[in-house]
């Protein structure tokens, strides 16, 4: 029989890491997502694993760097502000392509912000929070179950690609209990790993793990190197739940928590006569471009719905491409919003439009 | 035909791009003939820090990673975390360990990281055209110290060997120099033992190595030499700063 467990968000990310064959954590501590570490602190070394507490936000980037580049699976988490601090080991990182995978359990922003959900580190998630062209491939659960199955996914596809996951969620995710079911065996990917840096023992060539390129010439080809593997996981690796859609009159766009309170609202508005479907983004990166363009004419509109100022709602819009209206409702700074002001607003869209631009607060 | 000099094995046969007179070559190759000498060259594993030394990959022949600017004792930890059987080192230089890099070098220090640390400190930022290090001598000028370095508007040179050494996790803290034959005879005896130190398990090593700079002090190579000797020596001071009866 199938393991069924309650248990809470952040600890459930912590315990599929050590399902995935995670021994090496890396983190500080930050609000909300400490239990990540207090699991791995209490768990890793009755595993033979090492959890360490580094003296920075910016040290545990790099232990996570060295890990990696020694052929570990490895893991640190944070939230916004110390994902901040993290940016220049995550750019390194990607430029030397060592998988890794990165946590943010995003709070409310910017500057010190406050420690309540929101969804405010979209663009510096998708859009390259460091220096340089570089992607992470960004997943974005809205349940305690899918942090379990998104996070062994993040270790496969971090080792498959050369990459870092980000597993992006918020803060009532992480301190949510709800109902997980753990398999018995994970589906590990066995990955070479012959670059790594473990010493060359006089049987090989030595290894290089680098991200400096002073050539160039030998810059570019790197550079196109790492965009022909970002086109190759864009035309792989997007996922998405697309519910309701098939003759909306309306889609909502939403990802991780706010898609739930959306399929609430699907309900509310059914039984008013309003067919509204919800496309929710499970990467954020890479997009899901094809799912917005299959259904871009079948609803009057679309609506992006938020913990930001319309962030997400950029991408949607690139891929609805002008085929269609793409509205916005957003919260910030730790508010929700009540499924009744989300319906509020889907039929306000449907009866006079509005405005595209200003709806936000 | 007996061999009575060599390239050690560590190092691969390349020009190295440092300026003429700069001490970095004979650093890389004292620690290239410590590695050779300990039979260590195939599990050693090398990390090169942001800096003139910042390509030192390409110099040794081990396994090697290129750290961020300061970060390269993180970068360390995690390797060495991932191979405790592995030997670890970091080349750093003073505005990567002593500035942007305190952090990094003070808490792998107090956590007794079973590393090495070869910290060259020359007094200035070499790469970036001759600014003021945390290093810098009162009253030495530098490109963003035109009128000399003063103790009111800089503040003081910092001392990382005494520094580190009042940490428990520093076992073996040493200074030493490049300005004369005996001096870097010395210093490969302190780089020697600093690996030995990491082969047994015992904590922290870190070898402080002077460094001239002949570029950026504006000499040539015999002038900046006896600058070390003149000037830097006074502040300093060589010798053990803890760690020189370990046994290992």
């Amino acid at each position: 029989m199938k393991e069924k467990l309650l248990m809470k968000g952040n600890e459930v990310i912590a315990e599929a890491a050590l399902r995935a064959g995670c021994r090496f954590y890396f983190g500080y501590p930050i609000t909300p997502q400490t239990e990540i570490a207090h699991y791995m602190a209490k768990k890793m070394p009755k595993m033979g694993g090492t959890f360490l507490q580094a003296e920075s936000e910016i040290a545990a980037i790099n232990m996570v760097y060295g890990a990696a580049a020694a052929g570990a699976r490895v893991m640190t988490s944070s939230s916004s502000p110390g994902i901040s601090l993290k940016q220049e080991g995550i750019s390194y990182i990607s430029c030397a392509e060592l998988p890794a995978v990165v946590v943010n359990i995003v709070r409310c922003g910017p500057g010190l912000g406050g420690i309540l959900p929101a969804q405010c580190d979209y663009f510096q998630a998708v859009k390259g929070g460091g220096h340089g062209d570089y992607k992470m491939v960004v997943l974005a659960p809205s349940s305690v179950q899918e942090l379990y199955e998104l996070t062994v996914e993040a270790f496969n596809i971090a080792d498959k690609y050369r990459i870092i996951s980000m597993i992006m969620g918020d803060g009532i995710l992480g301190q949510m209990m709800e109902t997980v079911e753990f398999k018995e065996k994970e589906d590990i990917a066995d990955v070479d790993k012959s670059w790594a840096v473990t010493g060359t023992n006089m049987e090989r060539d030595n290894n290089i793990i680098t991200s400096i390129y002073i050539n160039p010439e030998v810059l570019e080809k790197h550079n196109q190197k790492l965009q022909k593997k970002y086109g190759e996981i864009s035309k792989k690796e997007a996922r998405v739940e697309i519910f309701n859609c098939e003759g909306a009159d309306i889609i909502v766009s939403a990802f991780g928590t706010v898609a739930r309170i959306v399929k609430n609202v699907i309900k509310m508005a059914e039984k008013e006569g309003i067919k509204v479907g919800l496309i929710r983004p499970v990467t954020l990166w890479p997009f899901p471009n094809k799912a917005f363009e299959k259904y871009a004419y079948v609803p009057k509109a679309f609506l992006t719905v938020e913990l930001n100022a319309g962030q997400m709602l950029e991408d949607v819009r690139l891929a609805l491409n002008g085929k269609n209206k793409a509205y916005f409702y957003g919260r910030m700074g730790g508010m929700l919003p009540a499924q009744q002001e989300i319906l509020d607003k889907i039929k306000e869209i449907l009866k006079s439009g509005g405005d595209t631009h200003e709806d936000c607060f | 035909m007996k061999t009575v000099f060599r390239r050690p094995s560590a190092l691969k046969d390349i020009s190295m791009h440092y300026c003429p007179g700069c001490t970095h070559g004979i650093i890389h190759r004292l620690v290239a003939e410590v590695i050779d000498e300990l039979g260590i060259v195939g599990k050693t594993i090398g990390v090169a820090s942001v800096g003139c030394s910042y390509n030192n990959y390409e110099y040794f022949n081990l396994d090697m990673v290129q750290a961020a600017h300061g970060r390269a004792p993180a970068v360390a930890t995690g390797i060495k975390r991932v191979n405790p059987d592995n030997v670890v080192f970091t080349y750093q230089g003073d505005g990567d360990l002593a500035a942007i890099g305190t952090a990094e070098i003070l808490h792998a220090a107090a956590r007794g990281e079973k590393i090495t640390t070869i910290f060259v400190n020359n007094a200035i930022y070499g790469m970036t055209s001759g600014q003021m290090a945390p290093t810098t001598l009162l009253d030495q000028i530098t490109t963003t110290t035109p009128y000399g370095r003063k103790a009111e508007l800089h503040g003081f040179p910092i001392k990382i060997c005494e520094l580190l050494a009042t940490t428990d996790g520093a076992v073996y803290v040493e200074r030493v120099s490049t300005h004369d034959i005996k001096n870097i005879l010395n210093a490969k005896k302190a780089i020697k033992k600093a690996f030995q130190i990491q082969l047994s398990n015992k904590g922290f090593s870190i070898v402080e190595v002077l460094s001239s700079c002949p570029t950026n002090w504006g000499m040539n190579p015999a002038e900046a030499l006896l600058w070390i000797k003149e000037n830097m020596l006074p502040v300093y001071t060589l010798g053990n700063y803890k760690g020189k009866d370990l046994e290992v």
